[in-house]
């Protein structure tokens, strides 16, 4: 089959690699007929999510028809059409009992690369590097899923792809970022980042009963769809102070939550920008945290962060002084997928909510690469680009 | 000189105790989660044969016995006299708190012998016993968990692609 392989830093390559067969018992073979290119991507094609191995196949975000199903898979059978959650879930451990996928202690043959860096290992996560279990991603014609009854969702057959797949990853995630805010009656949320998983956090916050919800980013066309389908106040960061704007926007108190949907890449500004831009090329800071010592100032005293973008190693200069005297709440993770798949495929069919308007682009496979360079530089106000495998 | 090497590794299992000591009771079992065992036999209540893969197709081998087994809290083995490597090892079952299931805590000893043998063991267990021991409880745990261990081994990548 044809499949998108890493093979370092800018570099993903179409190559012809075998068919993926059954495994485990719990495994499902899917055929893939729509995937995306994440945030979470960029990282890694920009070479800072470490053991990533050339020839790995990329992409977590997806959707398909099983052509086939192991012995023990008791659900979902051969022709069902399913969303696929990014993260891969056992089923049967105690995170899993707890709703907490990303956490499985069981879905990753390799959490012991993981015990080494965070102490403990995590759940696997498809196409996402060796620590997070090594599994070929969805850049692919076919693909493997483990453990299918809990990491796929079978869906209804007369909606178009578009509307279902952002339900796989960054839908669950805006609405998670959403849903650990805990908002109450009245809350403000400000939301950093206004891609895709952004877009989802601003419309969930408002789902979830938000007063009002402000999103921040650079790129006019972003901000215009946060207003247009979030329903967002927005502010461009290179046309005002953010610290200042927000308490303007909040009568001085700040937002009561704060949800970072950019990670270890964000744009940094002036003097502190050059300095992580610096470290991180040179690896002595992985990751750039300038939306996270933004948000630790902006929020509400005793307020909550919510912290979605990802992050894979050290940050330096945290200003935890103001984050510990202003008795802030540090909530964050990978998402819980399988928590809230259902019910957010039931608000697509439902028709609340239509996700496909992140889609800006569609591309063939065969364009991958172009994919990850109009989506890395937002060229062509490009949002969110779905990739057809045939 | 020849020094006793121990290693003792803590997982916490979501299962009852009596499961879980019932399976690894059946020690015909142990190969079915650890890398390095190729084969146990039981050849009465308190004996068996184990055999380990090397190398190349070697193998080590030896009969061990149970010393101890209290029902659903403990089993404990050992080498008996003769064997190609002393070695003793244990597993306990104990509740965890709050419903999390059962902590499963492994002790294993081994006293390397010199020689060709003594090379291959180190080689089989590398050099981190404990991440082997650690490797293998992970794997009892999602065996018993989630029914299967969790794999990559076998699935399609592109070109240049070392394997694991
Ligand atoms: N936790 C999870 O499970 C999970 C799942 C999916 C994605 N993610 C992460 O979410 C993040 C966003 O993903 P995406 O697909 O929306 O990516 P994206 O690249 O489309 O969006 C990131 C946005 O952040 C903006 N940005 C950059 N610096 C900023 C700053 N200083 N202030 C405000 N905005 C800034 C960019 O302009 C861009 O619009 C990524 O870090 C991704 O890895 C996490
Ligand atoms: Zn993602
Ligand atoms: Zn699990």
């Amino acid at each position: 089959m044809k499949a998108v392989c890493w093979h370092g830093a800018e570099d993903v390559r179409v190559e012809t690699v075998p068919d993926p067969t059954i495994l485990n018992p719990r495994d499902a073979i899917l055929k893939v007929t729509s995937t995306t290119i994440c945030g979470s991507d960029l990282h890694i094609y920009d070479g800072f999510i470490p053991t990533m191995k050339p020839g790995d196949i990329m992409g977590h975000e997806f959707m398909g028809e099983i052509v086939d199903v192991g012995p023990e898979v008791k659900h979902l059978k051969k022709g069902d059409r399913t969303v696929v959650s990014s993260i891969i879930g056992c089923g049967h451990c105690w995170h899993c009992n707890q709703q907490q996928w990303s956490l499985c202690d069981n879905s990753n043959p390799n959490s012991w690369m993981q015990e080494k860096i965070l102490g403990h290992g995590t759940a696997g996560i498809f196409g996402y590097s060796h620590a997070f279990g090594g599994y070929a991603g969805s850049f692919a014609e076919y693909i493997r899923i483990p453990f299918a009854d809990y990491t796929a969702t079978a869906v209804p057959k007369d909606i178009p792809d578009e509307k279902l797949l952002p339900v796989s990853d960054a839908f669950p995630t805006g609405y998670m970022g959403a849903d650990l805010c805990h908002i109450q009656p009245g809350d403000i949320v400000a939301v950093w980042g206004c891609g895709p998983v952004g877009q989802f956090a601003m419309l969930s916050a408002y789902l979830l009963g938000a007063e009002r919800v402000i999103g921040i980013d650079r790129f006019p066309e972003r901000l215009q769809l946060a207003r247009n389908f979030a329903k967002a106040e927005t502010l461009n960061y290179e046309e005002v102070d953010v610290l200042e704007a927000l308490k303007e926007m909040t009568g001085g108190r700040g937002p009561d939550a704060c949800i970072d949907a950019v990670g270890m890449e964000a744009h940094g500004q002036g003097p502190e920008g050059l300095y992580d831009k610096a470290k991180q090329a040179i690896r002595l800071e992985t990751d750039r945290p300038h939306v996270l010592r933004q948000m630790i100032l902006a929020c509400r005293k005793g307020g909550t962060l919510s912290i979605m973008g990802v992050y894979g190693g050290f940050i330096d200069k945290m200003p935890m002084g103001a984050a510990m005297n202003k008795a802030l709440t540090f909530r964050m993770g990978q998402m819980f997928g399988p928590k809230y798949i259902p019910k957010l495929v039931e608000h697509v069919v439902n028709g609340d909510v239509d996700p496909s308007v992140v889609l800006s682009h569609r591309l063939p496979l065969t364009e991958t690469k172009q994919a990850f360079e109009m989506f890395k530089h937002k060229k062509d106000q490009c949002i969110k680009v779905l990739l057809k495998p045939d | 000189m020849s020094q006793n090497i121990k290693v003792e590794k803590t997982v916490t299992i979501d299962k009852p105790a009596a499961e879980l000591y019932s399976f690894w009771r059946r020690l015909e079992n142990l190969p079915r989660f650890t890398r390095h065992l190729q084969d146990v036999t039981v050849s009465s209540d308190s004996r068996s044969h184990w055999v380990t893969r090397g190398p190349l197709g070697g193998t080590v081998e030896w009969d061990a016995e149970i010393i101890d087994d209290r029902p659903n809290e403990l089993i404990a083995w050992k080498s008996v006299p003769g064997a190609d490597v002393d070695n003793a090892g244990s597993v306990q079952f104990k509740p965890a708190p709050g419903n999390r299931g059962t902590e499963v805590k492994v002790v294993t000893t081994y006293n390397p012998p010199g020689g060709a043998i003594g090379d291959m063991l180190a080689k089989l267990f590398g050099e981190s016993p404990k991440q082997q021991i650690g490797d293998d409880l992970a794997r009892f745990k999602m065996l018993m968990e989630a029914g299967e261990i969790a794999t990559n081994d076998g699935q399609p990548s592109g070109h240049s692609h070392s394997k694991d």
